[in-house]
């Protein structure tokens, strides 16, 4: 069999024609290995060859995104390669989305095998982990001997079309895509494994690591709350009684706008729980258990609060993904502001 | 969701039960409520005394977002 044909993309600082000062660099193609592509090439051995290197420099492409990917493309296209790989860029930002960006690129218009390879924390990872595989590497070029190997091997899998492990098994940062898999042992005893390891204070890995969670920072306080309307949200899930919009009890998939005007109290005729993963029975009795209709209205008849919006919104926050979430209050969040609500009290089970 | 409505511009505060959470998610007013199947009620007490601290608990979150914050602040509910 020959060998397989690998174009490889880096950026002016790594193809040596220098640093800041050059990344207006406009895109080359060079027969062969340039830099880093020596560390790949010793890494794929007998089994591929590095046939071409494409140069670019980063400010040049993240200014130029869409000419310049066009411009790479044609590059890479006429090279006619098996697989193709970009970077590593390590932590370098700029480095990081042009890697992300041509390697998609590849993947999607060439349908040419492709993969890149960055810190976790680059941009670039961020923006493009789930459409290509990055492979993680150390935040310097000094990770360069330990991330060659990975991507060569990642790379000849991808280009022979064979299975591709899991994350923590091929060395790419994860994207998003869960695999079922049986562990030798039960979960039962790796729970008290890892937390024998914890009490001793040793290295131990979670088999089910938290989301990364982004942070806002605090709107103002509400000057004058006796003149403010004030909205409810809930993510506990109550709905009118029937469930009318079919909210799941859990992964909701949407959320419910329902009016509450001339309503000063949840009933256990009107309002229930479409929530799934906590005893209903309490909610299910007296919904204002969860969204205090009853206690804010008493508060808008005292003068404590200006008013309380007409609508309450409500999801099911069991197992409801953050994504579903966040692009539920995106939404809602938009009513608000137009209906002039000064202050959201949110409420959770 | 609280993210987003405070990205959005509206000041939100989350009632929750298992305040780490919040504080993990990253909301910035946090009032402590009861228990995750009924956190702004208690079923053991009778239907007044049941009303009277889901009052306490949402004037603590009237108060938190008459109140400035700067960071993650958790307001203790006084009963």
């Amino acid at each position: 069999m020959s060998k397989l044909r690998v174009v490889h993309y880096i950026n002016q600082f790594f193809a040596q024609i220098g640093g800041e000062e050059m990344a207006d660099y406009k895109p080359e193609y060079r027969e062969g290995i340039v830099g880093p592509g020596l560390a790949l090439q010793t890494a794929f051995g007998e089994e591929a060859e590095i046939v071409g290197t494409v140069i670019c420099g980063d400010s040049y492409f993240n200014e130029n995104l869409e000419k310049a990917t066009a411009e790479v493309l044609e590059m890479i296209k006429a090279a006619k390669p098996d697989l193709f790989i970009a970077g590593p860029a390590f932590n370098a930002g700029r480095y990081g989305v042009a890697c992300g960006t041509i390697t998609d690129a590849v993947k999607k218009e060439l349908g040419i095998p492709a993969l890149t390879g960055m810190y976790v924390e680059n941009p670039g990872a961020d923006m493009f982990k789930s459409s290509v595989y990055i492979i993680s590497t150390k935040n310097s070029a000094a990770g360069m001997r330990d991330a060659a190997p990975k991507m060569a091997k990642l790379g000849l899998k991808l280009a022979k079309g064979e299975k591709v492990g899991a994350s923590c098994e091929d060395g790419y940062i994860p994207n998003g895509i869960r695999v079922n898999l049986f562990e030798k042992e039960r979960g039962s005893k790796r729970a008290v494994k890892m937390l024998l390891a914890k009490i001793n204070g040793k290295p131990f890995t979670t088999e089910y690591p938290m989301p990364d969670f982004d942070r806002v920072p605090p709107c103002p306080a509400v000057k004058d709350i006796a003149h403010a309307k004030i909205a409810l949200v809930t993510s506990g899930g109550i709905v009118p009684k029937g469930n009318p919009d079919h909210i799941e009890s859990s992964n909701a998939t949407h959320y419910g706008k329902y009016d509450i005007e001339g309503v000063d109290d949840l009933t256990s005729d009107t309002y229930a729980t479409a929530h799934g993963g906590y005893d209903p029975v309490y909610a299910n009795e007296d919904a204002d258990r969860v969204l205090p209709v009853d206690v804010m209205r008493e508060f808008e008849k005292e003068g404590k609060i200006g008013s309380l919006y007409r609508y309450f919104y409500t999801t099911v926050g069991n197992g409801t993904a953050v994504k579903s979430a966040k692009a539920f209050a995106a939404e809602f969040s938009k009513e608000l502001v137009a209906d002039g609500v000064q202050a959201v009290i949110l409420t959770s089970t | 969701m609280v993210k987003e409505i405070e990205r959005a511009g509206i000041p939100v505060v989350h009632i929750c039960t298992v305040t780490p959470i919040s504080l993990t998610v990253g909301a910035n007013r946090i009032v402590p409520a009861i228990a995750i199947p009924h956190p702004l009620g208690n079923p053991a007490l009778t239907a007044e005394e049941e009303k009277n601290i889901r009052r306490k608990i949402l004037e603590t979150a009237l108060q938190a977002l008459s109140t400035e914050v700067t960071d993650q602040t958790v307001f203790e509910v006084k009963y």
